[in-house]
């Protein structure tokens, strides 16, 4: 199959979109299919060879953030150009409500088209009044996938519409097959019940107040208290000085900053850890680095966002606190440290749980999105009456014949019992 | 002809102007209209795909004689009852066949059974994925149920009739939950 997907966000800036539409490219290609990948991009930053750059993407201020989109004549140029040359059997445009490559995309093809909508940012009052204007060319999707049951929601309640939920994939044996790192992991003997120690891990960009850190910076103190040798390991990019202030000099040692770390010391450490906290405070639609750390096999302790329960279930694949709350979260660690069983019990609930992420499974159904919607829009293109005719004479003829099996049957019955 | 410039011109060419822009404007609307059409024609026609599918897929386990007779017989009506319903009774029909599938799974012994034979196993994975098809072009037709309503709701399209003889179609309601077994 010939596979068109535009990224409506800029190629070389890390984001979950981004990553969920290069991910989704590699897996189509190992399956064997033709993909060709619209992003915004330079004409000197390096891509991958599926990629097609779009031109540099200008910050525009939209619908509360900093978004950077293409637009313009030049880009819808090269949009239709792309569309054209690439002669796709089906479109998949990601994210097409905002303003960007792919609302261009959707203007000017027509065939079948899928979207994937990944934010769970409501409408806002000014984005009404560019809505009607959108809807026409949002009207053009034949099939709409929601990343999560959370951007589902938003979707039916600010745009209009339901969409099939298709979850974000994860890789997960990259995740299961990684090799721990002994600096990372608790000494032998020293996680038991008896034990001092365990190590907690957090990702992401710390100094952005919405990832929480502080909630488990201010919980740090307690948990050491309670266990002195626990460590705290810390990836991602910020400010550590600032970050370090908030907590008091006696456990500041027990804090390991590893800065920005690449993808395979990612996974090394999700398999290190005891504990992998996440004391976001909102703004998550999914939560991928959850599921993430569940396919590490690293017990999760996590706040209770609507995005965070569907994937713990609710509790059973991982443990919640409530959002905010540091004393809940250092009695929550210091339970868990202390419980190795549970949290191999932990471990093994999500590891059934990752099971409908991984790339196999998620990518399996957007083919079958693909097949659905490029077998019926072709046949509808070629000769809309005469399919649906079809189908009805073929029931009718079904119908038929069993009418004279049925016939058939009661004359032998009826033979049998003379 | 002389063109004769009266106070009036002035009014008489706004309107025109007016209505060329009205008509503009309901030409469009009728076109995304028909394209709505189009593409709901397209959905019922890959829902229509997908059940026929999934009552093939549970008719072809029922005869594949890895199942126990009575779950067989069972099977093999639901999917020949779901096959030759009318429009009206198709709704129950395939909820039948659902819920049948359902009681026939109910029991995880079932499927270990089935999956201890390759067939088995492809049979089982054909259904499956037969099922969550149904559910997703399910989803996709409903869409496009409402979003054509959603338009021939609006006043331009009922005064100015611009569906024309299309019919209003109605949503599909079953019920399409998997058994827990093969849901996963």
């Amino acid at each position: 199959m010939k596979i068109g997907i535009v990224c409506p966000y800029a190629w070389d800036v890390p984001g979950g979109v981004q990553f969920h539409v290069r991910d989704l490219a590699a897996h189509l290609i190992g399956l064997g299919h033709e993909v060709s990948v619209l992003a915004p991009a330079d004409e000197d930053t390096p891509v991958p060879p599926y990629v097609v750059a779009a031109g540099r993407a200008v910050p525009v201020p939209y619908n509360g953030s900093v978004a950077r989109l293409n637009f313009g004549f030049l880009s819808n140029a090269r949009v239709r150009r792309w569309l054209h040359d690439g002669n796709f059997d089906v479109l998949h445009l990601h994210e097409p409500i905002t303003p960007s490559l792919s609302i261009l995309a959707c203007w000017s093809a027509s065939g079948p088209i899928v979207a994937t909508f990944h934010s769970a940012n409501p409408r806002s009052r000014a984005m009404s009044a560019a809505y009607p204007m959108m809807q026409s060319a949002l009207e053009k999707i034949n099939a709409r996938i929601a990343v999560s049951e959370y951007a589902r929601r938003t979707l039916v309640e600010h745009y209009g519409g339901d969409a099939v939920v298709i979850p974000n994939g994860v890789d997960v044996s990259y995740f299961a097959d990684a090799q721990p790192d002994p600096d990372w992991t608790t000494p032998e003997g020293d996680g038991g019940p008896d034990g001092k120690g365990g190590t907690i891990g957090f990702m992401g960009r710390f100094e952005e107040p919405r990832k929480g850190l502080s909630v488990l910076l201010e919980a740090f103190p307690a948990i050491v208290a309670a266990r002195p040798a626990t460590r705290l390991l810390v990836a991602g990019r910020g400010d550590t000085d600032e970050a370090l202030k908030a907590l008091p000099e006696e456990v500041r040692g027990n804090v390991t900053f590893l800065g920005m770390v690449s993808d395979e010391a990612r996974a090394r450490l999700l398999r290190s850890v005891d504990i992998y906290c996440a004391p976001n405070t909102g703004g998550e639609s999914f939560g991928i680095i959850l599921v993430e750390a569940m396919s590490a096999g690293a017990p999760v302790l996590a706040t209770d966002l609507d995005a965070f329960s569907l994937v713990l279930e609710g509790g059973e694949a991982g443990m919640m606190f409530p959002n905010g709350d540091a004393a809940a979260l250092a009695e929550a660690a210091i339970g868990l440290l202390r419980d190795p069983a549970r949290r191999d019990a932990l471990r093994e609930a999500a590891t059934e749980a990752v099971r409908r992420y991984d790339w196999s499974v998620v990518a399996a159904d957007i083919l079958s999105v693909y097949e659905m919607v490029t077998e019926s829009t072709a046949r509808v293109n070629a000769a809309q009456v005469t399919a649906a005719q079809l189908s009805a004479e073929a029931r009718a003829e079904a119908r038929a014949e069993s009418r004279a099996e049925s016939r058939s049957e009661s004359r032998t019955d009826w033979r049998g019992q003379r | 002809m002389k063109l004769v410039l009266t106070q009036y011109t002035e009014i008489v060419v706004l309107v025109a102007v007016l209505i060329l822009l009205f008509g503009l404007y309901l030409s469009w609307t009728a076109t995304r209209l028909d394209r709505l059409h189009v593409r709901l024609d397209a959905a019922w026609l890959a829902l229509d795909a997908q059940l026929v599918r999934r009552s093939a897929a549970t008719q072809e386990l029922a005869r594949s004689g890895l199942l126990d007779v009575a779950s067989a017989v069972i099977l093999a009506t639901a999917a020949r009852s779901s096959q030759i319903a009318t429009e009206d009774e198709r709704e129950p029909a395939e909820s039948a066949l659902t819920r049948d599938l359902r009681a026939a799974f109910d029991d995880p012994q079932q499927l270990a059974l089935l999956r201890q034979t390759p067939e088995g196993t492809d049979l089982v994975q054909e259904l499956g994925a037969a099922m969550r098809r149904v559910q997703l072009a399910r989803r996709f037709h409903n869409e496009s149920v409402r979003a054509v309503r959603e338009l021939r709701g609006h006043r331009r399209v009922r005064y100015f009739r611009l569906a024309g003889r299309a019919p209003d179609k109605p949503t599909f309601e079953i019920d399409d939950e998997p058994p827990v077994a093969i849901g996963r």
